[in-house]
């Protein structure tokens, strides 16, 4: 199997059918292509493509894009613990309604929530108009992108932090209150360190989901290059150019980017498995 | 502060006495508003405007909107486009979990991460990538073009890149359940002398199935509602390579609101059908779970 190969004999049978298969299955779905953006960006010279990645239209779509992603993924952060909290500590009439609705974002095509999105937050929109009373543009605005990807990023730290808190062992809790500590000061200090990793790793997630994140963006930014233009539809309009390897250099940042926070967030699930394991 | 609730079942307190390890009922109350406040706004909303909208001209412009051809051959399109994605996933999620869960070998973790690399990758790069493959200028572009098959701005360019953004959702449901089962099972019926598909069928595939349908439904849901990376390679053409998503998306640009939302309004049945079967899933994989730890105590 080459890379891949087996280190341990097992009585098993399949090894090499479904290595093999995954294998080229993932090949011929993810490296090929890949590859040929990475080869259609090396087209250009080092100076050019540091040129084309580095141009203002191009660092302002990436203010945009990682500003707002970070805003977004700060939101769900605080949100995404309240909701988790909410959900496995108290009990309320509809609960289990609420708690299959946060995966929503996850199942609702991203056209739809775009769309829904715009319509809530037009100035004549239900929730637009009483901002735009008060003179604040939602909607076509740096504003309207992070509520957009405050949407689609919900569901990563609710779901990355509910099986942990409520893997907690009450018992953790009750020593503290005996030994005199008041809500707060156990929630500080016995609670929410178990949670850090879990939450981390529900943060990057929802982080590299929104700097990804084109469909619902597409609608409610409005599109203005400098201003509301996210870097996937800088790609896009290279694209339309005909600016191919502009379009890749572009795409091989992004690509680079979204793999690095992969790897991280892969390490940090590491982290958050054994510090689970390690409080059994 | 410090009020320790006295388990006595008849005397009911005057004060309503707390646990040491519970909130101050107001402050329940308001995280609890704040909580069901902030989902509210994030998510009940979007989904009402989408109905609000959808009926907001009468059934009339809804059915119309939804049966014209345009969108009947979208509908078509999405179908078929999902109906090939997902069965090609679903067998490379039931190869790549039996490898990663059942065996050791190094390079594991690097494998299971580059599984996880379309959920990362922006679907506009994804759709890019293969649009430099396939497309008129690409690597095989010219190629194709002689022998006119057309991937790009066609229909196998859209299932393509749609079975690039759905493929890690069946292996990512599989994965963590088939690691923590081990490969005891299998063995036993190895020994006992089942042939490996036999054990495969009988026995995996029994133990799975619940977290493999949901799989399933998950990756069909994000197939059907694909977007970014569609419209890159689909070339938008009205009845001929204009999958749901993007119907909407011209409707809106059109300023048809009603037709668009309610086109939308069906996508979003979808998703809320996709919540609700995986909720059941989640049920009865738990009842399954609980009746088996019954059946190991009795043992």
């Amino acid at each position: 199997m080459g890379f891949f190969s087996k280190r341990k004999k097992s009585v098993l049978p399949g090894f090499g059918l479904s290595m093999g298969f995954t294998t080229f299955y993932l090949s011929l779905i993810v490296f090929i292509p890949l590859s040929a953006l990475l080869l259609k960006s090396f087209e250009l010279s080092l100076a050019d493509f540091w040129q084309v990645v580095t141009t203002e239209r191009a660092i302002a779509s990436y203010q945009l894009t990682f500003g707002a992603s970070l805003v977004a993924a700060l939101v769900n952060l605080v949100f995404g613990l309240l909701v988790a909290w909410v959900l496995v500590r108290y009990s309320f009439p509809g609960k289990k309604i609420v708690d299959a609705l946060v995966d929503l974002p996850f199942a609702l095509p991203t056209a739809v929530a775009g769309i829904a999105l715009t319509a809530l937050y037009a100035p004549n929109g239900w929730i637009g108009q009483y901002f735009h009373a008060l003179g604040i543009k939602v909607a076509y605005s740096a504003f309207g992108v992070t509520l957009a990807l405050i949407f689609i990023g919900l569901p990563f730290v609710v779901r990355t932090v509910q099986p942990v808190l409520e893997d907690i062992d009450k018992e953790l809790e009750e020593a503290a209150a005996s030994l005199g500590a008041n809500r707060l000061q156990t929630f500080c200090r016995v609670i929410f360190p178990a949670l850090i990793p879990s939450l981390l790793t529900g943060f990057a997630l929802a982080f590299a989901r929104a700097i990804g994140e084109y469909g619902s963006v597409v609608f409610i930014s409005g599109n203005m290059p400098f201003r509301t233009e996210i870097t996937p539809l800088l790609i896009m309009s290279r694209l339309e150019q005909y600016d191919y390897a502009g379009a890749a250099a572009l795409g091989t940042v992004m690509l680079l980017i979204s793999f690095l926070l992969l790897l991280l967030i892969n390490a940090l699930q590491h982290w958050s498995n054994q510090r689970q394991g390690g409080t059994k | 502060m410090s009020v320790i609730e006295l388990n006595s079942l008849n005397t009911v307190p005057a004060v309503q006495l707390r646990k040491a390890t519970a909130e101050p009922l107001w402050l329940r109350w308001l995280l609890t508003a704040l909580a069901l406040g902030f989902l509210t706004l994030f998510l009940l909303l979007p989904l009402v405007i989408v109905f609000g909208e959808a009926f907001a001209k009468g059934w009339g412009v809804y059915l119309a909107a939804i049966t014209e051809p345009a969108a009947a051959h979208a509908i078509k399109l999405t179908l078929i486009a999902a109906l090939i994605a997902v069965p090609c996933n679903v067998i490379f999620g039931l190869a790549a979990s039996w490898a990663i869960a059942k065996f050791r070998f190094s390079g594991k973790q690097l494998l299971i991460t580059l599984i996880d690399l379309p959920i990362a990758v922006s679907p506009v790069i994804a759709g890019l990538s293969f649009m430099l493959i396939f497309g008129a200028r690409g690597w095989w572009g010219e190629w194709l073009n002689e022998h006119d098959l057309g991937v790009m701005f066609a229909v196998p360019g859209i299932v393509l890149v749609t079975i690039f953004i759905t493929f890690p959702y069946v292996a990512r449901e599989l994965i963590p359940l088939m690691q923590e089962q081990g490969r005891e099972q299998e063995e036993a019926a190895l020994t006992l002398g089942a042939s490996g598909w036999q054990t495969f069928w009988r026995v995996t595939l029994p133990s799975i199935k619940w977290a493999l349908l949901y799989g399933i439904i998950l990756c069909n849901a994000r197939a059907m509602g694909e977007f970014g990376a569609v419209s890159v390679v689909s070339g938008k053409i009205r009845e001929q390579t204009n999958t749901m998503p993007l119907h909407i998306e011209i409707l809106y640009n059109e300023y048809q609101f009603a037709a668009a939302f309610a086109v939308s309004s069906l996508l979003a049945l979808l998703a809320l059908l996709t919540l609700l079967l995986k909720s059941t899933l989640e049920w009865r994989a738990a009842k399954d779970y609980a009746e088996a730890a019954k059946l190991r105590q009795v043992e």
